[in-house]
């Protein structure tokens, strides 16, 4: 996956809590069978109406979040299923960072997975930058070296996440290659677990 | 003696492969389950560098999400087929053992593995899924992973993980008549939220945890992931060992003896601490319905749907009335004058035989209301045939229901069985999230009782009014 370290780049604010992944992307979309293309599906049901058709109403519409590769939402961001459709699908409409007060579980770990940072900030600092990026052209830095988030108006945050995750995204690493330098520690822990059944059928 | 560990403590530290600082733990996984969404990307990544599936007898594959409920080897949908086929090709390719369409063992995946013995006690179990929580009701810990990580569990058997902080949630007293596993569950998350659990493993205790059966441990345990937690354990006892007793991949004979004195040992130990604690009485559940677009906007079947201006914050506020508008629903209307149009008795939550049948002995000799397209979708192709020697797909089908064949189905409404937009159904899913069931659907998450008898009445109805109570 492509490393990060620092991003600038314009925010689009999402002022909803609990934002699920059948919302991010919606299941007829999970039966392709790449990893690419999943950003013009972003957000269908909002997105789109029922005629296939763009909703201009809907402000990740507006042309003024064209560029957006900063999402800030509310509270338990990317709850519900583990579908890692759903950061592709942020991914290649453009967003390179999330921020939200918290995210669920697997959603995060998906994230971090793909090269996409997830970034909690506390409620009152969320709420801040959907305030400034819902009222104006909003840019933000955000610098996984520092773990700090900053714009040009004097707004700074810290950010905190797991050293392993952090690593691994600075870095970019394949995480299997990363994990097969340890084989022979699952060679010797194999030799001496026993699980049922030794096989299974077809 | 040692210090007191709980259950998921004791899992954990026999399967850490390896520790080093400043990372998570290399994890071992005993049981790796496969399905056809979450896997095709997996397999073609390894394809793509030349790996291979270390342990393809640690690992198995079946057909759910897409599969047809009325015609299986029909599949109108070109995309989902080829995602099926798909998976068929990567397994062969692999040496992945599949229960594929027409298999006698297809199913659900988190119906089967139960059913087949492969989920056992003391476990770790993965699966590209959320609900992979279900199998926590066998005192396994095991929860869902993204495809990233399914890739890495096919090329290397282990996952990175950081240790879960610990949450018991104990229940103490009993469930009263006619109130369910599903009831217990949706008050919980509808009294601590979506997200009390997240960041934590549940193990779930106490006295209504205990005197629950192994299909009702497992709608509970399936839900964890809607109250945010990865996983939601139940201790192994002697339920959970007959359960297992005979099952096709359980050990058997002197093994099993020898397996279930080992189980029983896992269980939490008297004085274990765990990080956080959260109780409850079961006393105090009623027949539980969703009204709103997540599992925690819950309500007793006699209360009113709740007003927006009640509300304690402006953002709970706002989602209260964002999810009314969704739903279509006024605010203090009474929950039981909701009528409805569809029932769905099926997904991993509800789909097992004894759902199937405590459904069926509401429905009895009555009828379906006329408004009311109701189906029951069995969780696996063994529930089915079972259902069918004891007669249950005839009170069904004599009832007006339609009798499908097994799979997700409605529960995503990802292979066509969808409730279309505007309309409302009453689900025995796990899910009311805006769109679930179909663009523009309203779902009301409910027991399989509840589910039977709105399907009777056309609306919501406490099912305690309707069944004949057992002594």
């Amino acid at each position: 996956m492509e490393p990060i370290r620092t991003h600038t780049g314009l925010v689009y604010p999402l002022n909803r809590a609990n934002v699920d992944t059948d919302q991010i992307i919606p299941k007829q979309f999970l039966k392709r069978i790449s990893r690419q293309g999943f950003g013009e599906f972003l957000f269908y049901n909002w997105r789109y109406d029922e005629k296939d058709q763009l909703r201009p109403d809907f402000s990740l519409n507006k042309p003024k979040y064209k560029n957006a590769s900063i999402l800030v939402a509310g509270d338990n961001f990317g709850c519900g299923s583990s579908r890692e459709h759903a950061p592709w699908a942020l991914q290649d409409f453009g967003f390179k960072v999330i921020i939200a007060p918290s995210f669920a579980d697997i959603f995060y770990n998906n994230c971090t997975k793909n090269g996409i940072l997830p970034v909690r900030l506390t409620d009152e600092e969320a709420q801040q930058l959907i305030t400034n990026a819902e009222s104006k052209e909003y840019k933000l830095t955000v610098d996984l070296e520092l773990k700090k988030v900053y714009d040009s108006e004097g707004f700074e945050a810290s950010f905190d996440l797991p050293q392993y995750q952090r690593e691994m995204l600075l870095n970019g690493w394949d995480e299997i290659a990363v994990t097969l330098t340890n084989a022979d520690k699952i060679d010797q822990f194999e030799e001496k677990h026993v699980v049922y059944p030794k096989t299974i059928t077809n | 003696m040692g210090k007191a560990k709980t259950v998921i403590e004791k899992i954990w530290d026999k399967h850490v492969v390896h520790q080093e600082e400043g990372k998570p733990d290399l994890l071992y996984i005993d049981l790796h389950l496969v399905h056809e969404v979450t896997s095709p990307q997996a397999f073609e990544g390894l394809r793509l560098k030349g790996r291979t599936v270390r342990q393809p007898n640690r690992t198995f594959a079946t057909m759910d999400h897409n599969v047809p409920t009325i015609h299986r080897n029909v599949i109108k949908d070109e995309i989902s087929k080829k995602q099926m086929d798909q998976l068929k090709i990567n397994c062969d390719e692999f040496g992945v053992p599949l229960a594929g369409i027409n298999h006698q063992h297809q199913g659900i995946v988190h119906v089967i593995g139960p059913e087949l013995g492969l989920t056992q006690p003391g476990k770790t179990i993965v699966c590209g899924d959320s609900h992979t929580s279900t199998h926590g009701a066998f005192g396994a810990l095991a929860f869902g992973i993204g495809t990233s990580e399914v890739e890495h569990v096919l090329a290397t058997q282990t996952v990175w993980q950081q240790k879960p902080k610990t949450l018991n949630v104990k229940i103490n007293g009993k469930l009263g008549v006619g109130i369910t596993a599903k009831d217990l569950i949706l008050a919980i998350i509808g009294k601590f939220g979506v997200k009390f659990g997240t960041g934590y493993v549940i193990e779930y205790t106490g006295e209504a945890i205990r005197n629950l059966s192994m299909e009702g441990r497992m709608t509970i345990c399936n839900m964890s992931i809607e109250a945010g937690a990865r996983a939601g354990l139940v201790s192994p006892d002697e339920t959970t060992i007959e359960f297992l007793r005979g099952r096709k991949y359980a050990p058997q004979g002197e093994d099993f003896e020898k397996a279930a004195a080992e189980w029983k040992q896992l269980a939490s130990d008297e004085g274990a601490t765990y990080d956080a604690m959260v109780e409850m009485d079961a006393e105090e559940i009623e027949p539980q319905v969703t009204w709103g677009t997540n599992p925690s906007m819950c309500i007793p079947i006699s209360a009113n749907i709740p007003n927006p201006e009640n509300a304690t914050s402006e953002s709970d506020k706002n989602e209260i009335k964002h999810a009314l508008e969704y739903m279509a629903l006024e605010a203090d209307q009474p929950i039981s004058s909701v009528p409805i149009q569809h029932v769905f008795i099926g997904s991993c939550t509800n789909s097992r035989l004894a759902d199937l049948q405590r459904a069926a002995e509401i429905v009895g000799d009555k009828k379906v209301h006329p408004d009311v397209r109701a189906i029951v979708v069995p969780g696996s192709q063994t529930v089915k045939t079972q259902a069918e020697e004891i007669g249950l797909d005839r009170i069904f089908i004599d009832a007006g229901f339609q009798w499908r064949g097994a799979g997700c189905s409605m529960c995503l409404a990802m292979n066509g069985d969808i409730v279309p937009p505007g309309e409302r159904c009453a689900s025995t899913s796990n899910r009311n999230f805006e769109g679930r069931q179909g663009a523009g659907a309203q779902t009301h998450l409910v027991s399989p009782e509840m589910a039977a008898a709105a399907a009777i009445e056309g609306y919501f109805v406490d099912v305690r009014k309707m069944a004949v109570p057992t002594a």
